[in-house]
């Protein structure tokens, strides 16, 4: 009975602690097997009335379930609680080896014997129900750990989210900053640039003024010297000196003369610049009146052209205009931006001009195009305007000073360096606007000027 | 006719001799010069009643133009000489403020000989 309990109870430990259902089912019949062998066992024992020689069976039986469970790794974890069955095999043995071998010896000891069994029988299950109780423990700690590690898992994963979370807005601050800063710098460089504008404006004028008065003298006095040279000529006709002096008196005055036209000449160009110069300070006369931005740029365009069609005959270029008619009249100064935009085709025209010139010279005029582009656009209460060429283009150094007055790219005499500087002093000043370049040097150069509608 | 011109530029002197050469010979015109205007005001003391045009510039050093204006038609009530004001700075303010101080006419530099010796002629 005893060794029944003892296997039957092994064996469902086995099963039970290790899951061998699921975990390795292969040992989990053999297990079963195991099982119903020693029911097979305990029930031939009553049938067959209780012989001694199924005892030792019962021993080979326990014995070889060691053996195995002992031998094979699988088996490892619970080793310590197999163990336990070790000294009640060890006392049954001796046991019945003594009530076979020496059955007087036994028969007197018998009772000690049979105690000693049943005390290994009851360690056995001591020691079983102990581990049991302890692998309970170990179990629940086991589960609380892995509890924990959830909780701890989910809480990382949530930490984590927060992290990647506050990551992202971060990032999104840092990049809204930095193209807050940019933007800052740019406007700085506008304001720069816009100051730098007004301030030689100011300067410009001031010299102008200055300027003005000795070259009316420089004017007044080289046309009077003409008149002078007139007067003198006529006196001389009324005098008495031989007439091969007299013409060779009348043609020192004659030099003279010429001479002074030339000073009056030359002056008069001072003078043309100088009042191109008094044009920054004027502050704006004129009202700000609604116009068609469309005529007004077309009628400039076409002014441009046939202006320099009269002084190059050979000039030609595509006129190119893309206009947005739902423009309609926008307030500006109309004789201002008319000045703007004489100044930006005239430069357009020669642009290209200048090319095509050079590309002849070189001998690879191929097939260019000269091409002068004009388009217009009203969006978001602003008014775009684009005035484009496939000219000469600039180079960075000359870009950044196009809008300087008295910088001039033209040979002497052809461009007083004025015009630029006028028309950003126009756009900026007088409209609030922007007047910018964008350029490719030997390939195109694009004005743009942007107005608020008001 | 006397004509006093008032200008802190020197040279204005002889400009207007050499332009004004056949007149003054032929004695229509008869010009002196003021260099200030405390210069035009101390003529003018000198000289009560023979000038009868005077020509000044208005940006001077000093008594401007319009303050000698000012004190022309407050000091000479009775018989004002015509006051002819001359300016680099052709702009509106100072053209109103001179014909409301009692200017006859107002020009702007560089001043045309031409228009002026016809304005001069008028008058006489």
């Amino acid at each position: 009975m005893d060794y029944f309990l003892v296997s039957f109870f092994l064996i469902q430990y086995v099963r039970t602690s290790l899951q061998t259902a699921e975990q390795m089912p292969r040992w989990d019949t053999l297990l079963k097997y195991a099982r119903i062998f020693s029911i097979v066992l305990i029930a031939t024992f009553y049938a067959a009335d209780q012989p001694d020689w199924i005892q030792w069976i019962w021993h080979v039986f326990l014995i070889g379930i060691m053996v195995v469970l002992y031998r094979n790794d699988e088996f490892k974890p619970i080793r310590s609680m197999i163990q336990a069955v070790i000294p009640f095999i060890v006392v049954s043995v001796i046991n019945d080896f003594l009530e076979a071998v020496f059955p007087k010896f036994y028969n007197r000891y018998d009772q000690i014997l049979s105690i000693a069994t049943i005390f290994a029988f009851i360690l056995c299950f001591v020691i079983w129900f102990y581990a049991r109780k302890q692998q309970k423990v170990l179990i629940k700690e086991r589960e609380d750990r892995l509890r924990e590690e959830k909780e701890s898992k989910a809480q990382k994963e949530s930490l984590e989210y927060l992290v990647a979370e506050r990551t992202w807005e971060l990032t999104q601050q840092k990049e809204e900053l930095q193209k807050a800063i940019e933007e800052l710098k740019a406007t700085q460089n506008q304001l720069i640039q816009s100051e730098k504008m007004a301030s030689l404006g100011e300067l410009t004028a001031g010299i102008a003024h200055e300027i003005q008065n000795p070259l009316n003298f420089v004017n007044n006095f080289s046309e009077v010297s003409v008149e002078l040279c007139q007067e003198l000529e006529e006196e001389i006709d009324k005098t008495a000196i031989q007439d091969s002096e007299k013409e060779y008196i009348k043609e020192i005055i004659g030099d003279l003369s010429q001479n002074q036209q030339k000073i009056t000449h030359h002056g008069k160009r001072a003078d043309s610049i100088v009042k191109g110069m008094l044009q920054h300070s004027r502050t704006s006369s004129g009202e700000k009146e609604p116009v068609d931005i469309n005529t007004l740029a077309d009628e400039y365009m076409r002014l441009a052209y046939h202006g320099l069609r009269a002084k190059d005959k050979e000039f030609n270029a595509a006129l190119v205009t893309d206009f947005d008619s739902t423009i309609g009249t926008v307030k500006v100064l109309p004789q201002d931006l008319g000045r703007v935009f004489l100044n930006l085709f005239t430069n357009a025209f020669y642009a290209v001009a200048d090319k095509k010139r050079k590309l002849s010279e070189a001998g690879n005029l191929n097939d260019y195009k000269p091409e002068v582009k004009i388009s217009t656009k009203k969006f978001n209460n602003k008014l775009y305007i684009r005035v484009s060429d496939n000219g000469t283009g600039m180079p960075d150094h000359v870009k950044a000073k196009i809008f300087q007055p008295f910088f001039t790219t033209k040979p002497t005499g052809q461009g007083t360096g004025l015009g630029l500087s006028m028309s950003y002093d126009i756009i900026t000043n007088g409209h609030g606007g922007a007047l910018e370049v964008d350029t490719v040097e030997g390939e195109k150069t694009e004005f743009r000027i942007t107005i608020p509608i008001i | 006719m006397k004509i006093l011109v008032v200008d802190d530029e020197e040279d204005v002197k002889s400009l207007f001799e050499q332009k004004f050469r056949r007149e003054i010979r032929a004695g229509q015109f008869e010009f002196s010069f003021a260099f200030s205007g405390e210069e035009a005001l101390a003529f003018l003391a000198q000289h009560p009643s023979e000038v009868v045009m005077i020509l000044s510039d208005i940006n001077m050093p000093g008594m401007s133009g319009i303050e000698l204006l000012r004190s022309i038609r407050r000091e000479h009530p009775s018989a004002p000489p015509q006051v002819m004001m001359i300016t680099a700075y052709g702009d509106s303010a100072n053209h109103d403020q001179a014909m409301e101080l009692g200017a006859d006419d107002f020009l702007t530099k560089p001043v045309n000989f031409i228009e002026l010796k016809e304005k001069l002629l008028n008058t006489i």
